[in-house]
């Protein structure tokens, strides 16, 4: 009986995995499959769904305004979730729940709510679409996941250290800056990775905010109507998997050595 | 007048040194940016649900037009019910699908490995969003890869037209996209559950099945519960997978409010879907969780 059990959930989590891979995994094959169009019998092997990715303008425009808003968006929503954690970790006040709540409603909010919403403020104020009005969106989705992984950064560190730096005469911005920052700078480093990835990937925000320059996703988006350029999507694809694999490898790796530095075991956090 | 003024700002800057202050302006800062581009903007998108569209200007007179349009018109309550149909189902699925595993890697994986699997959970839903909704487009297709691979074997002759550009479609292709959302939570309150009750169970006589029904699964409720709402709340509003795998009778309610905003140029409708939408899903959360509060407390008694 023990034994059937044992056995019928590993059948089972082994099924479970195919199904959660199998589109990861087609994205190389049809990357690397010499067709134009996207599906079975394979035909063979090439590069150059690759190499068409090096000679669209359009998609180095679009990766361009995209790493530009991330980058902007992961800076912006990392100071906000470090203010937020820091807050409601360090200190007592008034309307802390209440404040913070509001902070982190994004998180239940469908994203199509978030888009309509500033799309109709950006409407009745006649600003233009542009790539700010994308970012505004993205820190406001983003800050909540910031806030997660800087509670966890703050809640772990010992804080008899700033007490005992603050003893020996150090100012406050001091402690901060030497003892306080150098010990969540890891937390630091995981937010600004995460928020960074969320705000590549986002689609809907940006689908609604976005003016004549588009961003990664809304290009993709357009893109998939025309069966063929759908071969250079999932070649664009399997670099994007690689990307934020790596990206995501390197928080985690910042974490370990981050929490190894704090004195405090890191089982139970996936970053 | 000067010294008031002065008096006010010594005070005010001796405030924001103590404790209190301190908190106060650090939260302060995040609390603003999301009261002047979230609360504001929905206040906006509810005032909006109560005017009208006049060709290119909006008329401000109050009106409830757009809310009995919404209640009224068939096509509207089609595309709601289909929505919370079809996410209803979709937490179902996911929910009941991601509970093994999380167990799984709980109860039978060694400490030091359970990071480890939970990447290995992960992994996959770092590709863009938007190509794996389509990915599962290639799957599914009628020469996709089960129908395919299934007509190579010889188990069917006409492929399968039941899974794709429907609400089937819909249903599989969210169920994937959500998993690890269910994986997470349940996991978390998995770990959480104190073993030496499981011993202490198995002690005095309690079978396998016993022990899971009496400890484990009601402990591991809140995370279940997490797991339904992290998945039903978002789901109702998605876009892209109905739009992409769904077909004519597989779209949703974000896409007409899309439809609304953009190119029926009729925005107070659409801002009376998405108030109608959102506060259908609020009243199914906050009856998801009440039920379940009851049913805790009936059971604690």
């Amino acid at each position: 009986m023990k034994w059937t059990l044992k056995y019928g959930l590993w059948a089972y989590v082994s099924l479970y995995l195919i199904f959660l891979y199998m589109p990861a995994l087609l994205l190389p094959i049809f990357a690397l499959n010499d067709s134009r169009i996207v599906a079975f019998p394979l035909q063979g092997l090439t590069w150059r769904w690759f190499a068409l990715l090096w000679e669209t303008e359009a998609l180095h425009d679009a990766l361009r305004n995209s790493l530009i808003i991330a980058s902007i968006t992961a800076f912006m929503s990392t100071i906000f979730g470090l203010m937020a954690a820091r807050a409601s970790s360090r200190y007592a006040f008034p309307m802390r729940k209440g404040m913070a709540a509001l902070v982190m409603i994004p998180l239940v909010l469908p994203e199509i709510i978030v888009g309509v919403s500033l799309l109709v403020v950006v409407m009745q104020f006649g600003f233009d679409l542009s790539l700010w009005t994308i970012i505004l969106g993205h820190v406001l989705i983003c800050t909540p996941f910031c806030v997660v992984v800087m509670s966890t950064a703050f809640n772990n560190f010992d804080r008899s250290l700033e007490e005992a730096a603050f003893d020996l005469g150090a100012t406050r911005g001091a402690t901060f800056r030497w003892v306080s920052l150098p010990l969540v700078l890891p937390g630091v480093i995981a937010s600004l990775l995460i928020s960074f990835t969320i705000s590549l990937d986002e689609f809907i925000i940006a689908f609604f905010l976005a003016g004549v320059d588009v961003t990664l996703p809304v290009y993709i988006w357009g893109l998939l109507r025309f069966p063929a350029r759908l071969p250079s999507v999932m070649a664009l694809g399997t670099l994007l998997l690689a990307a934020s694999l790596l990206l995501l490898i390197s928080a985690e790796v910042i974490r370990r050595y981050g929490a190894r530095r704090a004195g405090t075991s890191s089982n139970g956090h996936l970053f | 007048m000067g010294k008031e003024k002065l008096l006010k700002f010594v005070t005010t800057r001796q405030f924001i040194r103590t404790e209190q202050g301190r908190g106060l302006t650090l939260m302060g800062v995040p609390f603003i940016y999301a009261a002047l581009l979230l609360a504001a903007p929905l206040t906006a998108v509810f005032a909006l649900s109560f005017w009208s569209q006049d060709y290119l200007e909006i008329d401000r007179t109050f009106t409830l037009a757009n809310y009995h349009e919404v209640w009224s018109q068939p096509i509207y309550r089609v595309l709601m019910a289909r929505s919370l149909g079809v996410s209803t189902l979709v937490t179902l699925v996911t929910v009941t699908l991601a509970f093994p595993i999380a167990y799984f890697i709980s109860f039978h994986i060694h400490p030091s490995k359970k990071l480890l699997w939970i990447f290995l959970i992960t992994i996959p839903f770092w590709t863009s969003y938007l190509m794996r909704i389509f990915l599962w487009k290639v799957i599914l297709g009628y020469n996709g890869v089960i129908n395919g691979s299934l007509t190579r074997l010889g188990i069917i002759e006409e492929p399968l037209s039941f899974i794709l550009y429907n609400f089937n479609a819909v249903v599989i292709t969210l169920s994937h996209a959500w998993a690890p959302f269910a994986i997470l939570p349940i996991f978390v309150s998995l770990e959480k559950i104190d073993r030496s009750l499981l011993e202490a169970a198995t002690d005095l006589g309690d079978g396998p099945v016993r022990r899971f029904l009496c400890i484990t699964l009601p402990l591991a409720l809140p995370g279940i519960v997490a797991a339904c709402l992290i998945v039903f709340i978002p789901t109702v509003g998605d876009y892209v997978t109905p739009r992409l795998v769904g077909g004519p009778d597989g779209l949703m309610i974000a896409n007409i409010i899309e439809v609304q905003f953009k190119r029926a140029n009729n925005p107070p409708l659409g801002a009376a879907l998405a108030v109608s939408a959102m506060a259908i899903v609020a009243l199914a959360s906050l009856l998801f969780v009440r039920l379940n509060r009851k049913y805790l407390r009936s059971n604690s008694s």
